[in-house]
């Protein structure tokens, strides 16, 4: 069980819940239970987990219900049914005074327009949440000073809201949240009402905190570039209901509904997708202890540059363990004598990245470089980023142009791609047999 | 004491409410009431208004959170204050008559009820107008009903509760003449006298002397008022 848990949670609105509810359970539709007992129906049967430590995006359009279920959990709205479990606590069964003190322990709120007092100075916000604790005036400062220089507003803290940007207004709301030691954030379009630079920053940022801290964050958003840039899972609404929950990459790569897609339409497929999902599995790899004729057996028909995706004509070359040793140009293979070993002809200058880096990270890198080496968690090599895999990747999209040739591992879990890592670097037969499927260097790419 | 002491205190008060302005707005005024031989009058008036202005504020203000918080409250006894403020002021001399006779009690009582809606409205709106966001805020965060109240509701509704207390004043000077007509003294009491002895010229000095202590303390609470602003806003 996750660190927050929804189980069949549902909100009607207006009077008649109880005929609502027993409409909503029917599966009634919300304009047919609106005409029916008059009663809107704002959140329909949601259960999902929120792990602990996740950054989870609730997103939707206005009035899909993604603010009143973030209330929901801390029961500013009251849920007309389902349960809501944080931390083993059931918090839709905690009496007045237990709630307001689960609230102090266990939520920050951070909202859309700040909701700063501008009777106070930002030192006296920030230690808001502390006050109603009643916590020592002393200790009040310290903490809120602490928080005040975790969120870079040190220097102002005598200021008055009204003498602030509105992004160091939310910065204030934000370390508010910090200061009280809660460890849930729920974050209410918090970025919102800020330009976009600043937004930018402040999303870059809060992903930056949240690596230090360690906070759980909820966070509602009517902007999936929002969603993609904060890097969690994200949970689509509409109308009151889940329409997808996944990572950004899944939600593009196979929307659920017609609604999901024409939601991800205009996304940036650079912003989504990471160098595991882009890079080239398929290309031929070859082990350092084989001698250049082995080599040239291996790769068998294939002349250097023109297959597998390793453009510019070079190939990864990895150690029995998987692990990147360095890349072998096709013209130093061709002019190698027969009987030398590959180790003395790589080239170790080869960028490495995370599996996880996000494509529109590496760019530049792909750019310079002709490929990139794309690195697994556990050290072994996954395949390579060139410029090919990438112009093949953002050209995947799904519903605009063509699927992605079957072989080319674009956009899809590695289930049923052609993994490397398991299999023996010496034996690279089986894969020269995916890679001349692959298809030649003038494939259509959009 | 001696009403130079008096008005020299009264002038230093406003001036440190008000600047300048007010505080020689105020020693001028009061200096010009000395001479016309009204000083005593005038001190009795201004004893009555705030007798009958802070009576007013101890009901009104938590009448006006009762009413900010439960709205059939607000709905049931909105149409009471209506009619407390559009009923002629004569009209609560009469209940106040037998139950406390003729005099200064009565005059006060009557001076209350008249001027104690504006408070009760306003403090109802101050309330009701603190931002949701804020509210929800202090919810959020844990905040109980009184911490919600004494942290956010109360200090955010001043600036409004402050434009209710100048109102409620204004009303009770208002009422300084008619309750001169039930034995209250001061001010009312010379132009009441003066009418019925058909003495234009001391009527009219006495008339000048309630606008000169109406003025004085619609500037000074104003002044107050300006000062509960939070800080920035216009």
């Amino acid at each position: 069980m996750g660190r927050i848990s929804l189980e069949g949670i549902s909100k009607i609105f207006g009077s008649n819940s109880a005929t609502a509810l027993g409409l909503v359970e029917q599966g009634k539709r919300k304009s047919d239970i609106a005409a029916a007992c008059g009663a809107i129906v704002g959140l329909r049967d949601i259960s999902f987990d929120i792990e602990e430590g996740e950054i989870l995006v609730l997103m939707g359009l206005s009035g899909s219900g993604k603010s009143t279920l973030l209330r929901c959990m801390n029961r500013l709205v009251e849920p007309s049914c389902g349960r809501i479990v944080v931390d083993g606590v059931d918090v839709t069964r905690l009496g007045r005074k237990d709630l307001l003190a689960f609230r102090q322990k266990t939520f920050g709120m951070v909202f859309q327009h700040f909701a700063l007092l501008p009777n106070r100075t930002i030192l006296g916000n920030v230690g808001f949440g502390l006050e109603i604790k009643q916590v020592s005036a002393r200790e009040r400062v310290e903490r809120s000073m602490q928080a005040i220089e975790l969120v870079g507003l040190k220097g102002w803290e005598t200021k008055y809201p009204s003498e602030l940007s509105g992004g160091m207004q939310q910065r204030a709301g934000l370390a508010r949240a910090l200061a009280a030691d809660a460890d849930i954030l729920l974050m209410d379009e918090a970025f919102s009402a800020l330009d976009p630079l600043i937004r930018r920053d402040m999303q870059a940022e809060l992903r930056e905190l949240q690596r230090k801290l360690k906070k759980t964050i909820v966070f509602v958003s009517h902007d999936l570039d929002e969603a993609v840039a904060l890097g969690g899972r994200i949970v689509l609404m509409k109308d009151g209901e889940v329409v997808q929950i996944g990572q950004p990459e899944e939600i593009v790569a196979r929307p659920a509904t017609d609604y999901v897609e024409r939601f991800v339409e205009h996304i940036d497929l650079a912003a989504v997708l990471r160098a595991e999902q882009v890079a080239d599995r398929s290309a031929p790899v070859l082990a350092p202890t084989q001698t250049v004729a082995e080599a040239r057996t291996a790769l068998g028909g294939t002349n250097g540059g023109a297959s597998g995706g390793a453009s510019g004509g070079s190939w990864l070359v990895a150690d029995g363990d998987g692990r990147l040793v360095g890349r072998l140009f096709a013209d130093r293979l061709a002019s190698a004598r027969p009987s030398e070993t590959l180790a003395g002809l790589l080239d170790l200058g080869l960028p490495v990245v995370p599996a996880e880096s996000r494509l529109d990270t590496l760019l530049a890198t792909v750019a310079a470089h002709e490929s990139v080496a794309v690195v697994g968690r556990d050290g072994r090599l996954i395949g390579a980023v060139t410029s090919r895999s990438v112009v093949q990747a953002l050209a995947a999209r799904p519903g605009t142009h063509g699927q992605p040739k079957a072989g080319a591992p674009i956009l899809s879990k590695p289930s049923g791609a052609p993994t490397w890592s398991g299999t023996s670097p010496n034996s690279p037969s089986t894969r020269s047999a995916t890679t001349a499927s692959t298809g030649s260097p003038s494939m259509a790419v959009g | 004491m001696p009403p130079w002491i008096c008005i020299a205190l009264a002038a230093l008060a406003a001036y440190r409410v008000g600047g300048r302005k007010i505080g020689l707005l105020t020693l001028f005024g009061l200096l010009f009431l000395w001479n016309l031989r009204l000083w005593q009058a005038t001190v009795e008036t201004l004893v009555l208004v705030s007798i009958a202005t802070a009576a007013a504020l101890v009901i009104g203000v938590p009448v006006g959170i009762w009413f900010a918080l439960s709205r059939r409250a607000w709905r049931t006894f909105s149409p009471v204050l209506d009619m407390m403020q559009t009923l002629p002021s004569f009209v609560y001399l009469i209940p106040a008559l037998p139950f406390f006779g003729l005099g200064a009690v009565s005059a006060c009582f009557a001076t209350i009820v008249f001027s104690v809606p504006p408070v009760i409205r306003l403090t109802a709106l101050g309330i009701r107008n603190v931002p949701g966001e804020l509210v929800e805020a202090s919810d959020a965060f844990g905040g109980s009903a009184a911490q919600k109240l004494f942290k956010v509701q109360l200090p955010l509704a001043l600036p409004t509760i402050m434009a209710g207390v100048n109102q409620t004043m204004m009303l009770a000077l208002s009422m300084v003449v008619i309750a001169a007509m039930i034995g209250a003294g001061g001010l009312g009491r010379a132009v009441w006298q003066s009418i019925q002895r058909l003495e234009a010229g001391a009527g009219f000095e006495a008339g000048i002397g309630i606008v000169i202590v109406a003025v004085i303390l619609d500037r000074v609470t104003q002044a107050l008022a300006a000062r509960a602003r939070p800080h920035g806003a216009a």
